[in-house]
């Protein structure tokens, strides 16, 4: 459970990008599925060339921000639809990681990472680690909730609440979704090179499905915790993210095998898209407004 | 102020659906005048501010704004000089967002905007000073949510985004024609007063004629995208609205007749 737990953090970063395309500027963006894995590659190869762990880390983020930017070029410039924008540059992506990665399992087992130091204190699967995996959590929580609040964050969340208003105001939202998506894929590519480093391994097909997980965190987290406030938000998707793998783990122990997890994603999503509907559950709150905003995103 | 010369602008140009909207518009607004516009429905007084606004492109013909040539700028480039209102009171604010939130953004128009916090103490001092003026106490309210106020509530709040960072330009699309007779008066009455306080360069779009005369220093009137009417603050004080409608009926008839005989 305490592995779940330590996941969970992890994952929230991805979850925290995922919310900012999806909950801040309305994108559902599935460049997500393709960014993970990249990030988890560049930060693989890197290592195992010699690169120290951070410079590794970082330039994982940058090139998740790259693929979110060919997103949002899609997107803007070449009128493509959203969904399918992110679809285009997820399949994409998969020929370009495997040409990053060289082959398609890269292990890191002997490497010098940036949990290896964790290993190495014994720290991994106690209090110790999920301090730190919740403090760089809430670090780049609080980053964001920072971002939204400034000149260009108001302008990024009013480009997913009012196109014409904000346009109205001097903002190009085309430029400003292009911002948002590269940040988002940023921060998924970020979590993907953690995640590499902490599993030991990089593979091609660790990011499929993946955007499952951040809709779920994020819509679990803010059905229980709220998203009033921009900073209560955050903290329900990092909650979220928590207590998806959880579940998650909490339905391995019932039994189901790793490879069911894409299902028990796909029915949590689906369970929060529905319930809203029957009017039992439409006063629950939180989840009405959830709904309105995942069917106005999809339809 | 603003020049508009020579603009010509048509729909769906070469199919079954061709509309000309504008044709040889030349219309041109002095520095603090404010101009009420009148016409019936498509006789292209809202592609006149779209085109104005840059949401539209005209065919031929150009904009210029305070001397400039703005022809070839979309909408948001052109936003720096321009404040909009919209006929639709939820258009011109962001409802997921607070009162001060709204306002943060409208005061950076057009501004190269950074990473500097969107709401300071100080900003928030001078937007509950301007939301005094609306007279509604959403001074109070600035950490509301503006999806929760009233149409007419947001519609104020819309005019106050659009004019308190002083734009070269007003436009003003029928933004009192979706309101409640009350609320349709008091936005009515904060636009006069607005306009004034800042001596901003006007372009209203109306439908109500009684606004039109009662607004403003000049009226223009269109017709099938001509302007076919055009009275001075002199004249327009002395007109009603009965003269405007017989104004209109005398050249729709005319209007109708050359299309008869062609």
């Amino acid at each position: 459970m305490i592995t779940a737990v330590e996941l969970g953090l992890i994952y929230a970063i991805m979850a925290l990008g995922v919310y900012l395309t999806f909950r801040i500027l309305n994108f559902p963006d599935l460049t997500v599925d393709g960014s993970f894995t990249t990030g988890a590659g560049v930060a693989a190869i890197s290592i195992i060339n010699g690169m120290p762990p951070v410079m590794a880390t970082i330039l994982a983020f940058i090139a998740g921000m790259a693929a979110g930017a060919v997103t949002g070029l899609l997107h803007t410039k070449g009128k493509i639809n959203g969904l399918l924008a992110g679809i285009l540059t997820m399949i994409a992506l998969y020929s370009i990681n495997l040409r990053i990665m060289g082959k398609s399992n890269l292990p890191l087992l002997r490497e010098e990472t940036l949990i290896t130091p964790l290993r190495e204190a014994g720290m991994l699967g106690g209090i110790g680690a999920i301090a730190i995996f919740l403090l760089v959590a809430l670090a780049v929580k609080v980053i964001m909730d920072w971002f939204l609040h400034t000149d260009i964050g108001l302008a990024m969340q009013a480009t997913g609440d009012n196109e014409q208003m904000i346009r109205s105001f001097g903002v190009s939202t085309d430029n400003q979704k292009i911002l948002g998506l590269s940040l988002s894929n940023g921060l998924v590519a970020l979590c993907g090179a953690f995640i590499a480093q902490y599993q030991g391994f990089a593979d091609i097909g660790m990011g499929i499905g993946l955007i499952l997980a951040g809709l779920a965190s994020v819509i679990i987290g803010q059905a229980i915790f709220g998203s009033r406030l921009i900073w209560i938000a955050s903290l329900a998707v990092v909650l979220g993210s928590v207590l998806y793998r959880v579940v998650i783990q909490l339905a391995l122990q019932a039994g189901l095998e790793p490879n069911d997890m894409k299902l028990v994603s796909a029915v949590l999503v689906v369970i929060a898209l529905v319930l809203p509907q029957w009017k039992v559950f439409a006063r629950v709150g939180g989840l009405g407004k959830m709904k309105k905003s995942l069917m106005g995103a999809k339809g | 102020m603003l020049d508009i010369k020579n603009v010509h602008k048509t729909f769906f140009a070469g199919t079954v659906n061709e509309r000309v909207a504008l044709q040889e518009i030349n219309l041109s607004l002095t520095a603090g005048e404010f101009v009420t516009v009148i016409g019936s429905n498509g006789a292209g007084k809202s592609t006149i501010l779209n085109i104005t606004s840059g949401k539209l492109r005209p065919d031929t013909g150009t904009v210029s704004i305070d001397g400039k040539d703005v022809t070839r700028l979309v909408d948001h480039q052109r936003a720096r000089y321009i404040g909009r209102v919209f006929q639709d009171p939820m258009a011109g604010t962001s409802p997921e967002m607070t009162i001060e939130e709204n306002l943060a953004i409208a005061y950076e128009r057009g501004k190269r905007r950074g990473l500097r916090p969107g709401v300071t103490r100080k900003k928030r001092e001078f937007f509950k000073e301007e939301l005094r003026s609306l007279e509604l106490g959403l001074e109070n309210r600035l950490k509301a949510k503006v999806g929760l106020l009233s149409g007419g509530q947001r519609q104020a709040l819309s005019l106050l985004m659009a004019t308190f960072s002083s734009p070269k330009i007003l436009l003003l699309d029928e933004h009192t024609a979706a309101l409640d007779p009350q609320r349709a008066d008091l936005v009515s009455r904060l636009t006069a007063e607005v306009v004034d306080r800042h001596q901003l360069t006007t372009l209203m779009v109306t439908h109500n004629m009684e606004q039109a005369l009662r607004l403003g220093t000049r009226l223009i009137m269109m017709h099938e995208g001509r302007i076919i009417l055009d009275l001075d603050q002199e004249q327009k004080l002395k007109a009603t609205v009965p003269d405007l409608l017989h104004e209109f009926e005398k050249i729709k008839g005319v209007v109708d007749d050359r299309t008869m005989l062609q």
